[in-house]
């Protein structure tokens, strides 16, 4: 069973629809037990890191998160809040990957260094489980404006201005900022990667 | 390198994909869920659902067909036509949408830009702008195209950017239909102006037209409708022909 953390933060009907086309059994849930005893647990989200905290915190989410021993994976705004602080509110964040949740600087006069970050980019991979079958430089669609910094925990990058984390992983926690379950086929790869793990 | 992106745009009236000419003389192009999971499975990057249905009644049948559009397609989608709340942005995207596009709502009401965009992100949120040239200037037009204002064009674009609009669908009404290529310079001056991602729309009739866009236009994405609908351009085609020409799109 797959817990999807339910916190009015994510666009978790794109990650249902996602996990129904690979037959996952799922269930949303702000339960801490059912949380807890999952065996995969996914952290989506969209918009503002503040708000995103401070509905995890309302819904005593935050030490839930921090507490669980299944994989889980963050997905966008999910795995930046699983880093110690974002520019984004100058937000604290979980604290559970040593990084910093930096806002890239459009530069004008230059089509690739728009802000927002947006549409296909390809990944370099250090070849970690949840990246198996994914070719290296495979796109993956992105919408975001904030990056995590490059660190000791990316198994993954992008570059956009510079290169810049794609995906992380601590213990049994992932992050991946693309959204996989928009992101085509790859996407479905690098999700069940996951369920299969 | 972030690749330049293709949409496909489904203009939705009761129910069926529809297009038609400069707006007018719409012609049936098929079931949009059978579409949209077409074009995904071909390599689109994208979708735009733009509903142009009349009645509010009609309009109230979005909901449901965004919602047999995200069960069918693994891509992003935008959806648009008549959307004038904060509630009806959020109905979208719990069904599935990715993006709201605004049109005549945010001229009448700007506010609406930042609302959304508060709320649930500037990445949600593009605003769309018909505008055709009338003299020297380009001017705004809201209702589907059908109604002047005394917007200028790239000044509205500039104020929606401010408001926290995450990417502009501009749409030459003059170009629209014709087939004969984008609005190529409107829309470079526009992209060197803003700091937003642009998709250029209106005049696709080749895929030399795509390859101008990208290069001279300098658009992020183009988007159009008929050429795909009708067979006349495929999107894998499309593709291998803009990578041909050293421009960087998504291969699946």
């Amino acid at each position: 069973m797959v817990a999807i953390i339910d916190y009015d933060a994510g666009n978790t009907c794109s990650v249902m629809n996602a996990l129904r086309r690979l037959d996952a059994d799922f269930m949303l849930t702000n339960d801490k037990e059912s949380i807890l005893s999952a065996d995969k647990v996914l952290f989506p989200g969209v918009g503002h890191a503040t708000q995103a905290m401070n509905a995890l915190k309302s819904k005593g989410l935050d030490e839930v998160i921090t507490a669980v021993k299944n994989p889980l994976l963050g997905i966008c705004i999910g795995m930046q809040l699983m880093c110690d602080f974002s520019v984004e509110g100058n937000t604290r964040c979980l604290g559970i990957v040593d990084a910093i949740v930096q806002k890239f600087v459009p530069l004008n006069h230059d089509e690739f260094q728009k802000v927002p970050h947006m549409g296909w980019n390809g990944i370099v991979h250090s070849g970690d489980a949840l990246f198996t079958d994914v070719a290296e430089s495979s796109y993956v669609y992105y919408v975001h404006s904030y990056f995590v910094e490059s660190n000791e925990c990316t198994i993954a990058e992008t570059d956009y201005n510079h290169p810049y984390a794609a995906a992380i992983k601590k213990d049994n926690f992932y992050g991946v900022q693309f959204h996989a379950e928009k992101s085509g086929k790859v996407g479905e790869q690098i999700l069940q990667n996951f369920l299969n793990l | 390198m972030l690749a330049k992106r293709i949409i496909p745009c489904l203009d939705i009236k009761n129910g069926r994909t529809v297009k038609g000419v400069n707006f007018e003389n719409l012609r049936d192009a098929g079931d949009p869920v059978e579409l949209a999971k077409r074009y995904a499975d071909e390599g689109a990057d994208e979708l735009v659902l733009l509903d142009i249905s009349a009645s509010l009644e009609a309009r109230e049948t979005i909901y449901d067909l965004v919602r047999k559009v995200g069960e069918q397609i693994n891509i992003p989608y935008a959806v648009g036509g008549g959307i004038t709340s904060v509630a009806q942005t959020y109905k979208l995207l719990r069904n599935g949408a990715e993006k709201v596009s605004v049109n005549s709502a945010a001229v009448r009401q700007p506010q609406l830009v930042s609302d959304i965009a508060n709320e649930y992100g500037t990445q949600c949120i593009v605003v769309a702008i018909d505008a055709r040239k009338v003299g020297e200037e380009w001017i705004v037009h809201t209702h589907g195209g059908t109604k002047p204002t005394e917007i200028e064009l790239f000044s509205w674009a500039k104020h929606v950017q401010d408001l926290g609009a995450g990417e502009i669908l501009f749409t030459s009404m003059d170009h629209d239909g014709t087939k004969n290529g984008f609005a190529v310079k409107a829309l470079r001056k526009m992209n060197e102006e803003l700091s937003i991602p642009v998709i250029a729309s209106g005049g696709a009739g080749s895929k030399e037209h795509f390859k101008d866009v990208f290069k001279e236009g300098k658009a992020d994405a183009a988007l159009a409708a008929s050429v795909f609908h009708f067979g006349e351009i495929p999107v894998p085609d499309l593709k291998d022909y803009l990578s041909d020409n050293d421009i960087n799109v998504r291969r699946t």
